[in-house]
């Protein structure tokens, strides 16, 4: 599963940090780290902390379309 | 042709997106959100799907993300043929059509321009070439990066104290690495934030360790005998031994591929109106051809209708989604992109945050905390009213901000909130460095007179 926060509307104010604290931790005060890709067993996890975001900074995949049509040696989108 | 019939012919036909990253995406999910049913084809020359660049200077650096994990999420499906790992060469206007390298030609009715920007490289190919010399900007770039900095290097270099150079030095730092910051200008981050923060930014380095060199060039960079980087020349006459050196001198615009197609593109990028349709070189603006991200440059209401090219991840979403918007609507139903800039930053475990358009700032007042806390918000002011924020560990202030800047507030402000401790509120300078030298990248450039000027004049790639 692939998660991107919008880091100009973050505020760090770190529930995510508590909901799913494997994906999401703070680095000092208030910068916040992701990791851009999680495993389907932290799904729960991760959208309840996207859900709890006061911001709505948390974006997860809403699609997991195969990039179709594509030329050239690209590594398929796998989870 | 009545407007509703103009756009049902807009919401058919087919639309190219040239550059496959977070603009051409985010373009492309808001042309299928909007109704577009035509044929959509993304044209990327990376070999990837699109996939997130902040990360990799810090996250990808630290080991603590992949870089190959930094594939952006959908946001929904958007039913488009890719060709990916082929670069477009070509774009001829009278047939409409795009060149790929590989020598297929590509049909379009609309074009999006979402090429972006490429890491500036080190000046003397040769140098370049040598092992452990490195640029940052793609996944690729950053997994040797990290492969090499957790290779037991010694010291590493960095030359250019911008956001990336010095997000680069903070990841040395973290992974218990020497590093020697080298910037031509007085301060880190003086072409962004100015002379006042860039001193703020000073401390912090050498408060982290870092080896920070201002005021000096790299002039040369030696290998030994095995093609390997071993030391770097300054222009003050010392030398540096180092197994890296990480080249953090800003960006160019990949605007290449259209010389010749009498676009408006040239090095400091793709010129388009406030609704991101792109002009021709006579200053026409084309009504088929749009530009969003990084490789775009437009008039900014806010901002006194100066051009600007804004290197900022919000930016490329926020103009994507317009462009797109506008690519399938009808005439009075265009949307302009007066988005106020806004980026962030992390380093040395501090957030450092902006909003509006700090460099046109003449004045500067810190309204919370304190330049030497490391926490702080700063605001800059333009002829009297307030222009750009800067705040270091201070994201909650930044959304008040925006909205003074976009309400043009006086400046300096009077607000009786403000935590002030002694001090009154004194503007000062901001001490941005003269506009007409280099600096190491800002990430806002103001790349254009004002229209109402009567000086617009196009400048050829090879300028
Ligand atoms: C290391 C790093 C850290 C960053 N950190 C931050 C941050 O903390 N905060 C922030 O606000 N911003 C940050 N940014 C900036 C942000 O990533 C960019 O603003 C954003 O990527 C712009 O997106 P874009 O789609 O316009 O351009 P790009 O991401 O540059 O994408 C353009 C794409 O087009 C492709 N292309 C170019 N020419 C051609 C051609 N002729 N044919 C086909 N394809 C072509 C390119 O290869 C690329 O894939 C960072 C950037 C980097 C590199
Ligand atoms: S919950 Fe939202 S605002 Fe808070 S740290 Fe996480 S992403 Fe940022």
């Amino acid at each position: 599963m692939r998660l991107v926060v919008d880091l100009n509307r973050c505020q760090g104010f770190a529930q995510c940090v508590f909901l799913a604290p494997d994906v999401f931790a703070l680095h000092g005060e208030e910068a916040l780290l992701f990791s851009p890709r999680f495993d389907e067993e932290q799904r729960d996890r991760v959208e309840k902390a996207a859900a709890a975001c006061p911001v709505q900074a948390i974006l997860v995949d809403y699609s997991d379309e195969p990039t179709r049509g594509v030329t050239g040696g690209v590594e398929p989108h796998v989870d | 042709m009545s407007t509703d019939t103009d756009t049902e012919a807009r919401r058919q036909g087919r639309i190219v997106v040239v550059g496959a990253s977070l603009a051409g995406l985010r373009a492309a999910e808001t042309l299928r959100d909007q109704g577009f049913t035509g044929s959509l084809t993304m044209i990327g020359d990376e070999p990837y799907e699109p996939y997130d660049r902040p990360p990799l200077s810090k996250q990808a650096l630290l080991g603590r993300a992949r870089p190959e994990d930094t594939a952006l999420p959908r946001r929904r499906d958007v039913d488009a043929a890719w060709r990916l790992g082929v670069a477009a060469e070509g774009l001829d206007r009278d047939a409409r059509q795009v060149r790929l390298a590989n020598g297929d030609t590509v049909s379009y009715d609309r074009l999006l321009i979402a090429t972006g920007t490429r890491a500036r490289p080190w000046i003397h190919p040769e140098e370049a070439a040598l092992d452990g010399v490195f640029v940052l900007r793609t996944r690729d770039d950053s997994a040797c990066l990290h492969r090499k900095l957790t290779s037991g290097v010694s010291r590493v270099l960095v030359i250019g104290a911008g956001f990336t150079g010095s997000e680069v030095a903070s990841a040395c730092r973290e992974l218990g690495l020497e590093v020697t910051v080298a910037e031509r200008g007085p301060a880190p981050l003086v072409g962004a934030l100015g002379g006042v923060i860039g001193a703020a930014a000073d401390r912090l380095q050498r408060s982290k360790g870092v080896d920070l060199r201002c005021g000096v060039s790299v002039t040369a960079l030696e290998g030994d005998y095995g093609g390997r980087l071993r030391r770097a020349h300054l222009s003050d006459g010392t030398a540096i031994d180092a197994e890296v050196a990480v080249i953090s001198l800003g960006a160019v615009r990949n605007t290449e591929w259209l010389a010749g197609s009498g676009v408006a593109a040239g090095p400091r990028g793709v010129a388009c109106d406030a609704g991101c349709r792109v002009f021709d070189v006579n200053g026409i603006v084309t009504d088929d051809i749009y530009a969003a991200g990084d490789v775009a440059r437009s008039p900014h209401p806010l901002f006194d209708y100066q051009f600007l090219s804004l290197e900022h991840w919000g930016n490329a979403v926020e103009q994507a989604e317009i462009a797109a918007h506008n690519m399938i609507c009808a005439g009075t139903k265009r949307i302009p992109h007066l988005w106020v800039p806004m980026f962030w930053s992390s380093q040395f475990g501090i957030n450092i945050k902006s909003v509006g358009v700090p460099p046109l700032g003449d004045q500067l007042v810190v309204t919370q905390g304190s330049l030497t806390e490391e926490r702080f918000v700063a605001v800059y002011g333009y002829r009297g009213r307030v222009i750009a924020a800067a705040t270091f560990d201070g994201a909650k202030w930044l959304g008040f901000y925006q909205e003074q800047i976009a309400a043009g507030a006086p400046f300096p402000p009077e607000y009786r909130t403000v935590d002030r401790r002694t001090e009154t509120l004194q503007p000062v300078d901001p001490d941005f460095p003269d506009p007409h030298l280099p600096t190491h990248g800002p990430t806002v450039t103001l790349s254009g007179h004002s229209p109402s000027e009567r000086r617009v004049q196009f400048v050829p790639s090879r300028a």
